[in-house]
């Protein structure tokens, strides 16, 4: 009955390798025997390590790398449970605050990063002075951004649970408190482990947020020292280190992934897809 | 039962504060240092935190520059690139959202996999995979003189308006395509076997039911894209970094991080946000209407 659309098939198949084969060219040449970024001079590690300009042997480079690894599992350690806690909260307590509460939480979601940047960079300077740039001021910006995804990501894992089992619990002589920590949050662990994760992954992945609230280059992450270094310093280190970043963002979503998939099964693309 | 409420309220409470104190008073702290003055002495900007003392003359001074002087040009140039950008992800996004939303079959997980694989690689890592592709000695260039499409390398890199729009739609692109195919993928299959029923051709099917159906989505996507494009410095500066390709988020960079005006990069910040208020607003009007027209 259909025709076989060969012009569309064409086309997304083209658009696939046009997405993608760039990155994968710039992780081949990761692997370089050489200091070209645009011929092939033979396979080798020595962009990792060995090297003196290597990601593990240039003191800038490894800085970076533990810069971004500090900050994404800090912002995780505090977005989750804040976000976890605000998920719930909002869920159940209704009335105009609660309202205004939600709205005001979806706004970071809709905030161009540099808005969001400039914002965070000015009240540091000029209002939050005791919270020095760097790091310290970089993890509230992360969080800030962070907390909505994991609200948005558990919330709509309690509207599918439904309050049946915590109202069971209750009947049955359970407080609150132990309701939701014996029923409710197990239930959850998925979701909050997917945010996690999901969080991890984008605070990695950061720029904007990160550039505005770094000084100098003692707190550049990943993605600042790749911006700063590739028009002046290129070398296949650079791309040593993208490829480093891969990995790590992509073990944290697939991680996410598979959680995600066990309890929803195929639905699992879609919902991060949502996200 | 006002306890019970409490309780609630307890749990959501540090989230509320934490966004509050991270990102509303950031936006008031904009406007304080916007609408300041500046220091006779230092010669340094001053926020002024109360609004019954609010000057206006930096933001006079960018609304005069913006709509008549030097920035006209920078803001005609980034709706442009904008505009641009958006109708090259209408054309290439379009038919990748149908094709996996429909006739992807047996593969559609896979190829749901790799489309939203670019998502999740870090966008300064894919700027800097194109940057080597595009280098005077790259690939790209290899490839155009072997099948003889131009005679000697193309300088990509060096204020090239040209590879400054490619490079937004190869940044951008992914968030067009997932809500666009999400849409597609809720259109209902039997309106289109009606369609096809009452006697419509396919290309009559997709023109009068595919296409206002998927309306939504599109300005969904058109509207995710865009945003990002607007506040987006970082692409100009790694594929161009030539002041005649210049946008306006590279202008608020500059005057909030390089230079001592930062009254100015503040008031930039707000006229950019009130523009970009402006057309959500309109997408989120227009939306509910075509959803009212749906219902």
């Amino acid at each position: 009955m259909r025709r076989r659309p060969l012009v569309l098939a064409t086309v997304t198949w083209a658009y696939v390798v046009w997405s993608l084969v760039p990155v994968l060219i710039a992780i081949q040449f990761s692997f370089n025997d050489g200091k070209s970024r645009s011929t092939w001079q033979g396979f080798s590690f020595q962009w990792y390590a060995g090297n003196p300009n290597s990601v593990a042997g240039d003191p800038s480079l490894r800085l970076a790398l533990v810069n971004s690894l500090v900050l994404a599992t800090l912002t995780t350690l505090i977005a989750t449970p804040l976000g976890v806690a605000m998920a719930l909260g909002l869920a159940r307590w209704k009335g105009r605050t609660s309202r205004a509460a939600n709205g005001l939480m979806l706004l970071p979601l809709a905030t161009p990063e540099i808005v969001m940047g400039s914002a965070l960079y000015l009240v540091f300077t000029n209002l939050y002075l005791f919270v020095p740039l760097g790091m310290p001021a970089q993890v509230l910006g992360h969080v800030t951004f962070s907390v909505s995804y994991v609200v948005v990501i558990v919330r709509s894992r309690l509207v599918s649970i439904g309050t049946d089992y915590e109202e069971a619990a209750r009947d049955l002589g359970c407080g609150r408190l132990t309701a939701l920590r014996l029923i409710v949050l197990p239930l959850l662990a998925p979701a909050v482990f997917a945010g996690a994760m999901i969080v991890f992954a984008s605070s990695m992945d950061d720029f904007v947020i990160s550039a505005f609230l770094s000084p100098d280059a003692s707190s550049a992450t990943v993605p600042i020292k790749l911006y700063s270094a590739v028009r002046n310093a290129p070398s296949p280190a650079l791309n040593a280190l993208a490829t480093l970043l891969l990995v790590g963002s992509a073990v944290a979503l697939v991680l996410a992934w598979l959680v995600l998939r066990r309890r929803t099964g195929s639905k699992a693309l879609e919902q991060l897809a949502s996200l | 039962m006002r306890r019970r409420t409490g309780f609630w309220a307890a749990l959501a409470a540090p989230g509320t504060l934490w966004i509050v104190a991270l990102f509303a008073v950031p936006f008031y702290a904009v406007a304080a240092v916007a609408f300041g003055y500046t220091d006779p002495v230092f010669n340094s900007p001053v926020p002024e935190w109360d609004p019954r003392y609010w000057d206006l003359t930096a933001f006079g001074e960018i609304l005069d520059r913006s709509l008549t002087g030097d920035l006209r040009p920078v803001f005609l140039r980034t709706f442009l690139y904008v505009l641009l950008a958006l109708a090259v992800c209408l054309l290439v996004g379009y038919p990748v959202a149908y094709y996996l939303a429909r006739h992807a079959g047996r593969r559609r997980g896979l190829l749901l996999a790799l489309i939203l694989a670019p998502w999740w690689v870090n966008y300064i890592t894919r700027m800097l995979a194109w940057l080597n592709l595009l280098q005077d000695d790259g690939y790209v260039n290899d490839l155009l003189l072997l099948t003889r499409l131009v005679d000697e390398p193309v300088r990509w890199l060096s204020g090239n308006p040209v590879t400054v729009v490619l490079a937004l739609v190869y940044g951008y692109i992914p968030f067009f395509i997932v809500p666009l195919f999400s849409a597609l993928d809720r259109i209902d299959e039997r309106l289109l076997e009606a369609a096809r029923d009452l006697g419509c051709s396919g290309r009559r099917a997709f023109w009068h039911v595919t296409l206002p159906l998927s309306r939504p989505g599109l300005m969904t996507a058109g509207a995710i894209t865009a945003l990002p494009m607007f506040g987006d410095y970082y692409t100009n500066s790694l594929v161009s970094g030539s002041p005649t390709t210049t946008m306006i988020a590279n202008q608020i960079e500059f005057y909030l991080l390089g230079g001592t005006r930062k009254e100015l990069g503040a008031s930039l910040v707000l006229l950019l946000s009130a523009l970009l208020m402006v057309l959500m607003a309109y997408y989120l009007v227009s939306s509910r209407r075509a959803e009212e027209a749906g219902a």
